[in-house]
């Protein structure tokens, strides 16, 4: 659907070249839900501007719906572009026109007879949820509802790729969700492919099937965001994960139980999909005799199913803990032994 | 009453000269919007990031209104006599005031055309490129609409002033308010002419501006 082969760009300022991207390989499948996360000033923003010929690289090619975007220009680039919609970070409506025409917007863009446009405009509000605000301005809407306009004008010209622009990033964590939501059920009903950028882990945990980690222009890590979780390899991979599985706070909660409990071992369990229903602890309080603390736990839905990780402290015996912890390289969970008591 | 505090005003060369100074007003105004609206999306568009970057181009139109912003409005119209006599034949008469005036005014609202434009949001303009929009169509439907009551606003400020331009025009012949004032009022020592003239002068410089903010409230959705 999409690919990116070689990909760099170059911006020329008084300063020098600066470098936003650089040697970028991604394919992207058809009707996936593409996450790419990055702080600010990784290039992600550069990047998803090479899908839709705002921007052009300097080098590589970008292949999107079997049309080499990096290279056509003029007609045959409106025309593109027709198909790759865009959402924004501050929406980007046109102020002086409602709802009704905003979304209608691009389908005088594509020409299409006023008729067609507004019963295709009708549908589309239905499907965002706007019904009743079709005449009012933007400026009499809220942040989530903006979006749902946005949305609804990227969805006018029947899209095959939509391109989400840090789409979440203005609005408060309950419309955010809500947004989110909106999103996922697009990509099921009608099979859109869409790529998204952000800063937030919390947006790829809930939505994607795939995920790329960016950093000074480079892709650090791509793979499926429970693999990805369950096992980050960059440190800023590391870190993006800890803001969602909660265990920046759980590094100070074992530090204090290493003083509380100097005995036995501190192991982490990671559980994805299916696992997570096991009675892990349970057996081996039971077939090991030993004594497990939970020193920090957590559980957070993703796109392809739950993933989990729980902190434990094993304690006993130290013949007893060493065959429960070989029980635990068994069983189909990641086990890691964090710190010697 | 009226005739007893204006005595030597003459009412229907007064009423008159009102029809001329709104002629050449309303239809300099027109001119001008149109030019200066012109002007202004070139400045734009030719900007650097803009849609048609181009610093050879931006610097020409740029030094154009500069130029004839600059020039005093007075000189102007010395200047523009041959070129209004080669475009009329003649250079007394409201129509004769019309080049001086647009071409006075047209530059000045082109600056303003492109404050204008500068205040829209840079990502409504990329969101409409990414929408497979062409240029003209983001000169039409984004920048014209999306800026509209600034460009309104800049008009009445452009309107009010062309009515200042078109008094001094009719000093030097144009007919209209300005030149009633010169010639009757100033000229033969009758103030009351004079003041007559002021007023109806402010008259028309209030309606214009109430109108101009009317409207200016009335399409501003932000």
């Amino acid at each position: 659907m999409i690919e990116l082969k070689n990909i760099s760009k170059l911006y020329k300022t008084k300063n020098g070249e600066i470098t936003a991207v650089q040697d970028v390989n991604l394919t992207i499948q058809p009707g996936e839900i593409f996450g790419i996360i990055g702080y600010s000033g990784a290039g992600k923003s550069s990047l998803i501007r090479l899908l839709n010929g705002l921007e052009k690289p300097t080098t590589g090619t970008v292949v999107v719906n079997g049309q080499e975007i990096s290279s056509i220009s003029g007609n045959k680039l409106r025309n593109a572009r027709q198909k790759i919609s865009m959402i924004f970070q501050h929406f980007n409506l046109l102020w002086s026109r409602t709802v009704e025409d905003n979304i209608a917007f691009p389908l005088e863009i594509a020409g299409v007879s006023k008729e067609e446009r507004s019963k295709r405009v009708k549908e589309l509000i239905d499907l965002v949820g706007l019904t009743g605000r079709e005449k009012s301005y933007p400026s009499q809407l809220s942040g989530g509802q903006k979006q749902r306009v946005g949305i609804a004008r990227a969805l006018a010209n029947k899209p095959e790729v939509l391109l989400c622009d840090e789409a979440t990033s203005a609005l408060d964590p309950e419309t955010t969700d809500q947004i989110l939501d909106l999103l996922l059920d697009i990509n099921k009903r009608l099979g859109l492919t869409i790529v998204l950028i952000t800063h937030e882990m919390h947006v790829i945990r809930k939505i994607c099937n795939r995920v790329a980690v960016m950093e000074a222009g480079h892709v650090v890590e791509q793979g499926e965001v429970l693999n990805v979780f369950q096992n980050p390899q960059a440190q800023i991979t590391k870190n993006f994960v800890m803001q969602v599985s909660g265990s920046k706070e759980s590094k100070d909660s074992i530090k204090q139980m290493l003083v509380n409990y100097p005995t036995g071992k501190i192991v982490k369990l990671s559980f994805i999909g299916t696992t997570s229903g096991q009675p892990v602890i349970a057996q081996l309080i039971k077939e090991f005799n030993v004594d497990v603390n939970i020193v920090h736990g957590n559980i957070s839905q993703t796109a392809n199913g739950p993933y989990g990780t729980l902190i434990v402290q094993v304690d006993g015996e130290r013949k007893n803990v060493e065959k429960a912890l070989k029980h635990l390289d068994t069983l189909e969970i990641q086990t890691e032994v964090i710190d010697h008591a | 009453m009226l005739n007893q505090l204006f005595p030597n005003v003459n009412w229907e060369k007064m009423w008159e000269a009102t029809y001329e100074t709104l002629y050449m007003t309303t239809i300099s105004t027109i001119a001008t919007f149109v030019l200066g609206l012109a002007i202004g999306i070139l400045l734009f568009l030719t900007s650097p990031n803009q849609l048609w970057a181009n610093k050879v181009a931006n610097f020409i139109t740029g030094a154009f209104v500069n130029v004839f912003r600059s020039i005093p409005f007075i000189i102007l119209i010395i200047l523009l006599i041959p070129f209004t006599k080669l475009l009329l034949g003649t250079i007394r008469g409201t129509n004769a005031a019309l080049p001086a005036l647009i071409i006075g005014a047209a530059p000045f609202y082109a600056r303003m055309v492109l404050i204008a434009l500068r205040e829209i949001d840079k990502g409504v303009i990329e969101a409409a490129k990414s929408m497979g929009a062409k240029t003209s169509t983001i000169i039409w439907k984004v920048l014209i609409p999306e800026s509209f009551p600034a460009l309104l606003s800049g008009i009445t400020v452009t309107a009010v002033a062309l009515v200042g331009y078109t008094a001094m025009a009719g000093t030097i012949g144009a007919g209209g308010l300005g030149n009633l004032a010169f010639i009757d009022g100033f000229q033969r020592s009758r103030d009351d002419v004079t003041l007559m003239a002021t007023i109806i002068i402010l008259v028309i410089v209030f309606i214009f501006q109430f109108i101009g903010d009317f409207i200016t409230s009335k399409t501003d959705k932000r």
